[in-house]
Parts: structure tokens; C-alpha cells; sequence
């Protein structure tokens, strides 16, 4: 996982020392300085785990009391049935919202994965080196699109689309979310997929190339072999990025808990169920706690990924 | 395809490649002016000069690589083997396979040592004519050639990128065998090798010669003296004396390449 970036290390003032240091020492404010700047720098580095760290402590206290004292495991993850409102027989079953998650993301990189990768391998080997810096700038643009503006056109575009299209009474299903988070996890996969292409040596492509093969020759039997491990890792974290999307599927996916027997069945995910109820959830009940309990599962999971595709580019870095 | 079938023509000449007032520029400074010349077919020739005399530059006219940088421009002619290189007609990935390349740097592919020998056959032949016992009689008879068969025939299918410098560098010349090629070009082969990788490289070069042309670009006049029938010496994008070997070291004709010889300058 990445460090988020040190803040204000850099702009703190330096120049205490006013007086005049003569000879080869050092006035004390310098020095005094400089071990308060080391130690503001090392403290920005440090912050990143207990961040992390904080985050998990956190979710799991919320949860905890009511994983370990009420919550039936199977029930949990084997029942389709989510009733957490209920009066009378109250149901605490995510499988159905598991299945979401994992249809939603898996719909996504069917459509996501050939065009990430063929655009990050346009980019990185076929284009001009003009078109590249535009492309490259329009694809980073698609990344900063906010996810409730994404799940706007899922509603307002995408919805009527796909009734037209593929004659069916309801737009918002999986079909629709999966559409907007593969659009979502495309600039993700070109930025790392190119870079990944792009730290092929050179030399490899002149042997290939003097050899007498054509550019996609190189490509397919040269730099995709090359390339592999931080090819897979670009698709890993586009996987964790769709894993964790929330406003977008919320509602372009029509929120219904329902296991899909097909792309155009609305489902629910996981990170919606929790936007949706935490709300209205009373803080400490069981069904606050229970959305919990999903937090530190989408947790494990995304840290699962993103640990994957970090040690699939270690990968590289060894091979 | 043209280069192969031109060939029989000039046969009796014995020329491998000729250029007529070839000039080169890598956007406004010109780095060849000029140079006409006739490369003996079958024999060693060497190219020596000083850094920046532009004898990379000439060694990759020859197989057209210098084209990857969009802001090369070339005029005049090579022929080799009778055919102008530069004619419309000629198909880049035919003119490569028939000349192949060996780097400064030993490049095998990032594939497995048996990947690296067909690599030539799979990118140009049709997966069809590509039954396992030819392949690996093609790559039996590679590495045989440059005498890496009987140290790795244990272990083709692991990485190339993992052997020695010196096998590397082997191996990227016995890559080039089975496609067949009438030229082998060769840059510096053996400045990133030892004394005993150098030693191989220049006895293998001399088992390959009258099978290939083979022209070779170094910097190191104590080689192009070993290894070379011709030798060819520039300075500054032209071509200064082009003679036997012996001749160029012994007697050089012109004052330039005396003083180069000599070691005064380079």
C-alpha cells in the first residue's frame, strides 16, 4: 500500500538561525533544526501505519462485541436472508450482498481487464509521443470523475441505454454497475500496466525488433512475458478499487438483495449496504454492529488484494 | 523477398554489402557524409575509429534499426548483396531476418534459453511448420554452432537472462542461426565480457566466417588486429581507409589513420 504523500515536512522554516556562525560550526538553532524537521519527516512516515492501524481497531471495536456475542458465523456468511429490521425474526445473512460484490467487480474486469491492458499497451508502445502525453492526461481526467457523478449517469444514461438496448423492464442491475466500474478501474490499470511496459528495458525490444519481428510480435512474445507481474498487479488494484466502490454501485445497481442469475438482475453490494443503513442504524445496536462486521470483511478482502498485487511486484522486482 | 534472391547476381563479385554516398542525420548533425564502400562477402570486417566517428551509426544502416528514432533521416544507397536496402519495395522484417544483429550489451529475450534460439523461426515461419522435433534440431544445431550445447542441453527451459555474460553474448549469435541470415552485424560484441569471453567470442567469430559476412564495430584496435580480415577506419562520419587488415596496422596510407593506429588520438 502506498504512503500518503508527507505533508508540510518540506515548508517548515529552516532559517532560525540568525546570528552569525563563524568558523566551521554550527549556530545551535541549525542543528536543533534540522533533528526537529528529521523527526516531523520520519513522523509523516510513521503516520501512514498508524492510520491503518487505526482505521482496523476502530472498525473492529464497533463490531466486535457482536462478532464474538450474538452473530451466528454461518448464518452470517451462508444465508441470503438480510432482514436486519425486522420485528419479529431478525436475519443477518450477507450472502447475497457477497455475491453482489463479486458479480458487480467480476462483470467489471471481464470488460475492464482487455481494455486497460490494450490501452496501456497502445499508449506505452504504439503512440506517438504527442498523442501519448494527451491520452495520458484524458485517461488520468476519467480518474478524477467523482464516484456519485459516475453513478449519476449510471442512473440517467446508462439505465435507459440498457432497457433499449437489451429489451429489459429494469436498467439499474449488474450490468449497469459492473459498465461504470470498469470505466472507473480502466485508469488505474493503464497508469500501472504502462508503467509496467515501459520498465521493460529497451534492449529488449531492439534484440526483438532487429530479429525482424513487427511491433505486436514484440509485444505479444517479448513484453508481455516481460511484463507479466506488474501487468497482473495493475489488474489486482483495479480489482481493489472496484471491490471498494461504493456511491456508484449504490445506485446504478438497483439495491435489491438478490442473488443474480443473470447481468441484468439488480443486486447489492456490500459497500452500499453500509452507506445506506449506517444511518439509520441506532449507534451499538446489533445491526450497527453488524455493518461493522461487513466493514472489516470488505477490509480483509481489499487488504488481501492489495497485499497480492504487492507481492506480485516485488515479483518483478526480483525477476 | 528480394535481398535472398538478388544474391546469386553478385555472387561471382564476392561484394556482401555496398553503400554509394550514404549520408545520415539524427535531426540537424549529421553523422555520416558520404560513405561509399564495398564489404568483402564471407569475410570479417572490422570498423574502427574513434567514439562519435560514427561507426555504430553505419553498422545499424545495414539492418535499417536505426529507424526506430523518428527524427533519423538517411540518402544515397546500400545494397546488399545486390539489392538497395532503402527501395520501397523491400519489407523491413525480410531485410532483418536475413541480417541479423549482435549487441553491445548481451540481450537474450527475458524467455527461456530454448525460447531465445527459435524465437527467429516462431516469428517468422507459420506455427504450422513448427513441429516440436524441428525446433529442437534447430536449436540443437544453434547452440551446437557457438559451442553452448553441451554446457546447457541440461537446461533449455531455464532463463536466459540467468546465464554468464559470456553465454549470453553466445547465445544471442546462436538466436540468429536458425533463420538463416546471409550477414551477422556485430556492436562492440565483447566490451562487456572478460578476457576469456572475448577470447570465445572472436574464436567463434572466426568459425562463423566465409558461412557469413560478418562486420564487426569495436573500440579496441588490438581486436579489430585479431579478429578481422578488412578494417575499415573512420573519423567524423567518413570513411578515412578501407584496407586488408595488415595493411591498415603496418602501413597505413593515410596520415590520419597512422596517428590512430599509433594510438595518438582516440
Amino acid at each position: 500500500m502506498n504512503l500518503p504523500p508527507a505533508p508540510v515536512a518540506g515548508t517548515r522554516p529552516l532559517s532560525v538561525s540568525t546570528g552569525s556562525p563563524r568558523g566551521p560550526r554550527r549556530s545551535r538553532a541549525a542543528v536543533l533544526g534540522e533533528s526537529v524537521l528529521e523527526w516531523v519527516i520520519r513522523l509523516c512516515g510513521i503516520s501512514a501505519i498508524l492510520f491503518v492501524f487505526g482505521i482496523f481497531f476502530f472498525v473492529l471495536r464497533e463490531g466486535v462485541g457482536f462478532l464474538f456475542g450474538g452473530l451466528k458465523l454461518g448464518e452470517f456468511f451462508f444465508s441470503t436472508e438480510w432482514y436486519p429490521t425486522s420485528l419479529s425474526n431478525v436475519r443477518y445473512g450477507v450472502l447475497a450482498l457477497i455475491v453482489g460484490t463479486f458479480s458487480v467487480t467480476g462483470l467489471a474486469m471481464l470488460i475492464a481487464v482487455p481494455f486497460g491492458l490494450g490501452a496501456a499497451i497502445f499508449v506505452s508502445e504504439f503512440c506517438s509521443d504527442r498523442w501519448r502525453e494527451g491520452l495520458k492526461i484524458l485517461i488520468e481526467l476519467l480518474a478524477a470523475i467523482p464516484s456519485v457523478v459516475w453513478g449519476f449517469i449510471g442512473i440517467s444514461v446508462m439505465n435507459p441505454l440498457i432497457q433499449e438496448v437489451f429489451h429489459v423492464p429494469v436498467g439499474l442491475n449488474v450490468l449497469n454497475g459492473a459498465l461504470l466500474l470498469a470505466l472507473m478501474s480502466v485508469p488505474i490499470m493503464v497508469s500501472i500496466g504502462e508503467d509496467a511496459l515501459k520498465a521493460v528495458p529497451d534492449s529488449f525490444r531492439e534484440a526483438s525488433l532487429a530479429m525482424g519481428a513487427t511491433r505486436w510480435q514484440t509485444v505479444r512474445r517479448v513484453l508481455l512475458p516481460a511484463a507479466k507481474n506488474g501487468l497482473l498487479a495493475a489488474i489486482l488494484l483495479g480489482v481493489g478499487r472496484a471491490v471498494g466502490e461504493t456511491m456508484a454501485v449504490l445506485m446504478a445497481t438497483g439495491h435489491a438483495v438478490n442473488i443474480p442469475k443473470s447481468p441484468f438482475d439488480p443486486v447489492r453490494t456490500l459497500t452500499a449496504t453500509i452507506a445506506a443503513e449506517l444511518g439509520e442504524a441506532s449507534v451499538g445496536s446489533p445491526h450497527y454492529q453488524v455493518l461493522f462486521i461487513i466493514g472489516i470483511l470488505l477490509f480483509t478482502i481489499t487488504f488481501a488484494v492489495n497485499l497480492v498485487a504487492d507481492l506480485v511486484v516485488k515479483g518483478t522486482a526480483k525477476g | 523477398m528480394t535481398v535472398a534472391t538478388a544474391s546469386a547476381a553478385t555472387d561471382q563479385e564476392g561484394t556482401g554489402i555496398e553503400t554509394r554516398e550514404l549520408c545520415l542525420w539524427y535531426g540537424d548533425f549529421q553523422a555520416l557524409r558520404s560513405v561509399t564502400l564495398s564489404i568483402r562477402r564471407g569475410l570479417i570486417t572490422s570498423l574502427i575509429g574513434p567514439s562519435g566517428c560514427g561507426k555504430t551509426t553505419l553498422l545499424r544502416c545495414f539492418n535499417r534499426v536505426n529507424e526506430r528514432y523518428g527524427y533519423v533521416r538517411t540518402t544515397g544507397e546500400i545494397r546488399i548483396h545486390g539489392k538497395n536496402i532503402y527501395d520501397p519495395d523491400v519489407s523491413l522484417v525480410e531485410l532483418r531476418k536475413s541480417i541479423g544483429m549482435v549487441f553491445q550489451r548481451p540481450n537474450p529475450l527475458p524467455l527461456s534459453i530454448y525460447e531465445n534460439v527459435v524465437f527467429g523461426l516462431r516469428i517468422h515461419r507459420p506455427r504450422s511448420e513448427l513441429g516440436k522435433t524441428k525446433l529442437d534440431e534447430a536449436v540443437e544445431r544453434a547452440l551446437g554452432e557457438v559451442g553452448l550445447w553441451h554446457a546447457l542441453k541440461d537446461r533449455l527451459k531455464s532463463p536466459a537472462t540467468e546465464l554468464q555474460l559470456e553465454q549470453q553474448q553466445k547465445l544471442c549469435i546462436a538466436r540468429l542461426i536458425p533463420t538463416e541470415p546471409e550477414v551477422i552485424l556485430m556492436d562492440e560484441p565483447c566490451s562487456a565480457l572478460d578476457v576469456e569471453g572475448t577470447r570465445a567470442i572472436e574464436e567463434l567469430m572466426w568459425s562463423l566466417r566465409g558461412r557469413y559476412t560478418i562486420v564487426i564495430v569495436t573500440h579496441n584496435m588490438a581486436q579489430a588486429r585479431r579478429a578481422s580480415d578488412e578494417s575499415i577506419f573512420m573519423l567524423l562520419g567518413e570513411i578515412v581507409e578501407h584496407r586488408r587488415t595488415e595493411d591498415l596496422f603496418l602501413n597505413p596510407r593515410d596520415q590520419r589513420t597512422a596517428e590512430y593506429v599509433e594510438g595518438r588520438y582516440g
